[in-house]
């Protein structure tokens, strides 16, 4: 009788083994993601102290005009990013994959630097480049007799955030035009149409799906991030308010937890609205006989206007490293165009007093990242080559951390591990391990991607090919699995221990003393003041050629892994 | 398709293709070789070649996409050579369909009526009759992932043909489609052709779909058209080796033409040597070439004349016929003897002697 039952439970199941890696992923997984997310709505939509269900926190939300304004704050910001960005993206994406032209490697390559620098870091070098006293306006007042209010208020945050998260556009609709079946372009042209009304008829809506992927990944960055708007000093804004409502008045008023909500539901929204839009039309562009758009050869004036465009707009999206490069050699920077005398100062300083933040850098984000192909691997696993019950739950609840901003995720870390002691007496939360927690739970959605991948591209058949020769599952998933998939693990550890070097929104809640905080939260206590601008950019550079080594790596490794794939063949 | 009756409306005026003396080269590639080839109005045309051949090329050379370093191209007389693909005014069908997938099959179809300005009523009639003529004014409102393969080619054709162009362009139009389905619409695509008058040139590499529905075909390659005639026409009297190979079986036997006085014998390699019937034409450097059906198998020895003696290497019994594979000397050729029931059939290893009929024999260069 019990056989009778077992085996069918086996079959659906997996193996016993299989089962409790299920059972431990899902049990991290429910710490560390769904009890901290649940806790923040719980306490938003209960009564303080008695836990009775109500909406009044959130009528109290609504009533507040600081609320209200800094909701309508966001939403002005996200949309206006999303708007400048893909003034900077389209062109540069349009230009690059639909004519022949010279350096379209280069530019691909240069779009994508800004991303690798903490946004925060350059909000302080574009201050010093555009703002009120910046280079450019104190060259334009001299020169012309006016200035340009780049850098005031919201208009600042948008500056900003646009120039630092364009590339996310830039490279969606890049693939996806490049992906565009060149016969699609074509019969357009058999049938009669050409030049711009192609463009809007055909290759754009083609295009679309790359667009909006990108653009909303814009919007909820922007709106979910933190530390650049407190850098700039605006602090109307919803992802600043939780956060100064949860630093200032504790983690016992509701509003921090009301706006997180709002956070979420705002994030969830959005993707929602982009899947949505996606799922609709059914883009299966990729079609036999074609080969990505035709590229046109420009005539010369032609050409010569799109060497202008480019070249103004990475100027303009360059500009924050070239700041922060000569505000860390600068002994004073102020009310000038460029600083007045140089120095290595500053390096010596982060080299010396300040180089534990880099230390807790490598750790944490390395120790994240393992946790990150570890649980991406095994889920990945779980997903492709088990047929266990709720496998699917558990890749839902790894990429919802997708849906969860940084904010939200570091209130709950507080609310929910505050009470819960460690051997020594001091509340969990404290612990620096939240940190590392907190970092493979934001980048865990990235690194299964990564992982599901790298596995899909593996053929079943070689697995069954080493256990139709003896070797156990388990075996097989060491001696063949993992080994073909190593490119596709790196390559994901290397992207989640780049980003994770960079994160601020969470790490801001949680870091509990200096000698715990990683460099992004160093460089976010220097950045604050005139004086430790200099080391701060100096840190700031440091960070920018970690995150630009590993990117360079990871891109080397994924070439790699797929050259070798290739040679297989 | 229903025989329905054609109004005016899709009826395009036929008109004819003169390409002449095309070079086309990737790089230091040639693709065309001094490519000239006419087609009539009305006809029915393919360029039927291996892959690599230079057909696509030619058609695409025809559609614009493609530019040549030197010739030119006609269309009902007028020079295209120069315009762009969007103003040349003949239609494509894709291999791929490229039907736009943003696009009900509609928009599809209404695309170039679109951009041809057409009247907003107009467009929509001529759209629902191009739908039904290709019998999917049913689905009109589908988008082209929910159809299968065979819809996404008939809205791909109705798509083209809706425009009226003056020539219509089917590259590999049924490589996409399965076994079942080729002949259906290959019939399909050769009644539409009939019913509208279009001339039509099509790219394949199928010699049976170019014999069953084209009038006169173009046997391409190595970027040179190696003949042109109707499909009879090239099996019966074949310029060259590569047209008589590619379409059809055919033996291939090396030798030598000697002439002594006035008669003529072509002797094989192995030195074997047949009289060459008085009112055949032969190049110098000929081979001698027969198909698998103009030969007999006989368990006699000898004979002389133009038998020859050999051994069975293997045989496929093919239903009607049987399929002999036979050696002589140090060839290789292929025999088909009719079946009828109750013959014996020879087994393996067996001796034989191959007599061949060399009336319908042919002596051909490369």
């Amino acid at each position: 009788m019990a056989l009778a039952i077992a085996r069918p439970l086996g079959r659906l199941l997996a193996s016993p083994g299989q089962a409790a890696l299920a059972g431990v992923i899902a049990l991290f997984l429910l710490l560390f993601l769904v009890v901290p997310v649940t806790t923040v709505i719980y306490v938003a939509f209960t009564e303080k102290g008695t836990g009775v269900f109500t909406l009044i926190n959130f009528v109290d939300f609504f009533r507040t005009d600081l609320f209200v304004n800094a909701f309508w704050n966001s939403i002005y910001v996200s949309t206006a990013t999303v708007l400048v960005a893909s003034i900077f993206a389209l062109p540069l994406a349009y230009i690059t994959t639909r004519f022949s032209f010279r350096g379209a490697v280069l530019i691909q390559t240069l779009g994508f630097l800004p991303l690798i620098m903490p946004p925060f870091a350059g909000a302080v070098a574009m201050q010093l480049l555009f703002g009120r006293n910046g280079s450019v306006n104190l060259l334009l007042d001299d020169w012309f007799g006016f200035k340009i209010g780049l850098m005031e208020g919201l208009n600042g945050v948008v500056f900003v955030q646009a120039v630092h998260y364009f590339p996310f556009i830039l490279v969606n609709l890049s693939a996806a035009l490049r992906n565009i079946d060149r016969s699609m372009e074509e019969a357009a042209q058999n049938l009669g149409c050409s030049g711009f009304r192609l463009f809007r008829r055909v290759v754009f809506p083609l295009a679309l799906p790359g667009y909006v992927a990108g653009a909303s990944l814009v919007f909820v960055k922007v709106f979910d991030d933190l530390a650049t708007p407190l850098l700039l000093n605006v602090k109307d804004m919803l992802a600043p308010q939780a956060y100064l409502r949860v630093t200032s008045i504790g983690i016992a008023d509701p509003m921090g937890y009301v706006i997180a909500v709002v956070l979420i539901v705002v994030s969830v929204l959005a993707m929602w609205a982009s899947t949505l839009t996606l799922s609709s039309k059914d883009y299966a562009t990729v079609q036999r006989g074609g080969g990505g758009l035709a590229k046109r050869t420009l005539r010369p004036w032609e050409s010569a206007v799109a060497y202008c465009v480019v070249g103004l707009i990475l100027a303009l999206v360059l500009a924050p490293h070239l700041g922060l490069l000569l505000l860390s050699f600068a002994t004073v920077w102020s009310f000038s165009p460029l600083p007045d005398a140089y120095t290595f100062a500053h390096y010596a300083r982060v080299f010396g007093d300040s180089s534990v933040y880099i230390k807790n850098t490598l750790v944490y984000a390395s120790l994240a990242a393992l946790i990150d192909v570890l649980i991406g691997g095994a889920i990945a696993y779980l997903i492709l080559r088990t047929k266990l019950i709720g496998r699917q739950g558990l890749d839902w609840a790894a990429s919802a951390a997708l849906a969860v901003p940084g904010v939200v995720l570091g209130i709950g870390y507080l609310r929910t591990f505050y009470d819960v002691p460690m051997p020594d007496g001091r509340p969990l939360a404290t612990f620096w391990m939240m940190i590392v927690l907190a970092l493979a739970i934001r980048r865990l959605p990235y690194a299964l991607r990564a992982c599901h991948a790298a596995l899909e591209q593996i053929s079943v058949s070689l697995e069954e090919a080493a256990e139709n020769l003896g070797a156990t599952k388990m075996r097989t998933v060491r001696r063949v699995v993992v080994p073909l998939m190593t490119g596709g693990i790196l390559a994901g550890f290397i992207s989640s221990f780049a980003t994770a070097a960079v994160e601020l929104s969470a790490t801001l809640m949680l870091v509990q003393s200096n000698s715990d905080a990683p460099l992004a939260y160093g460089l976010y206590v220097l950045m604050q003041s005139p004086a430790g601008r200099g080391p701060g950019a100096a840190l700031g550079v440091i960070a920018v050629i970690l995150v630009a080594i590993c990117t360079f790596l990871s891109h080397v490794v994924i070439e790699r892994s797929q050259r070798a794939k290739g040679a297989l063949h | 398709m229903s025989q329905t009756v054609i109004s005016p409306s899709l009826r395009a005026t036929a008109a004819g293709v003169r390409v002449e003396n095309v070079n086309l080269a990737y790089g230091s590639n040639p693709v065309l070789k001094n490519v000239s080839v006419e087609i009539e109005p009305g006809e029915f045309f393919a360029f039927l070649g291996p892959s690599g051949s230079g057909k696509t090329t030619l058609l695409r050379l025809i559609a614009g996409f493609n530019k040549a370093d030197s010739g030119t191209v006609f269309v009902g007389g007028k020079d295209i050579t120069d315009l762009p693909p969007w103003k040349r005014d003949v239609g494509m069908v894709f291999q791929s369909y490229a039907l736009w997938p943003h696009m009900t099959v509609q928009r599809n179809v209404a695309f170039g009526l679109e951009e041809r300005k057409v009247p907003r009523a107009e467009i929509k009639a001529r759209v629902a009759k191009a739908l039904d003529l290709v019998g999917l004014g049913h689905l009109a409102d589908r988008r082209p992932s929910q159809l299968s393969g065979g819809q996404q080619q008939r809205v791909a054709v109705a798509r083209t043909v809706v425009v009226q162009p003056k020539v219509l362009l089917l590259d590999e139009p049924l490589s996409n489609l399965d076994a079942k389905m080729r002949v259906q619409v290959r019939r399909e695509l050769r009644d539409l052709q009939q019913r509208l008058g279009l001339t039509t040139i099509f790219v394949t590499h199928d010699q049976e779909e170019a014999n069953t529905i084209c009038d006169r075909i173009a046997v391409m390659s190595d970027g040179v058209i190696q003949q042109v005639g109707s499909p009879m026409e090239l099996y019966e009297h074949p310029a060259n080796l590569f047209v008589a190979n590619f379409l059809g079986s055919a033996n291939i036997l090396d030798g030598s033409v000697l002439t002594e006085g006035a008669a003529r014998a072509f002797q094989l390699t192995g030195g074997i040597r047949f009289p060459i019937p008085a009112s055949a034409s032969v190049p110098t450097d000929a081979k001698l070439v027969f198909r698998p059906q103009d030969a007999s198998i006989g368990s006699t020895a000898g004979g002389g004349g133009n038998a020859l003696s050999g051994v069975v290497m293997h045989r496929e019994f093919l239903g009607s016929v049987v399929r002999y594979a036979v050696r002589i000397g140090d060839s290789d050729i292929i025999v088909d003897a009719p079946f009828r029931s109750g013959d014996a059939l020879y087994e393996p290893g067996a001796s034989i002697t191959v007599r061949i009929s060399l009336e319908s024999a042919l002596w051909l260069s490369s």
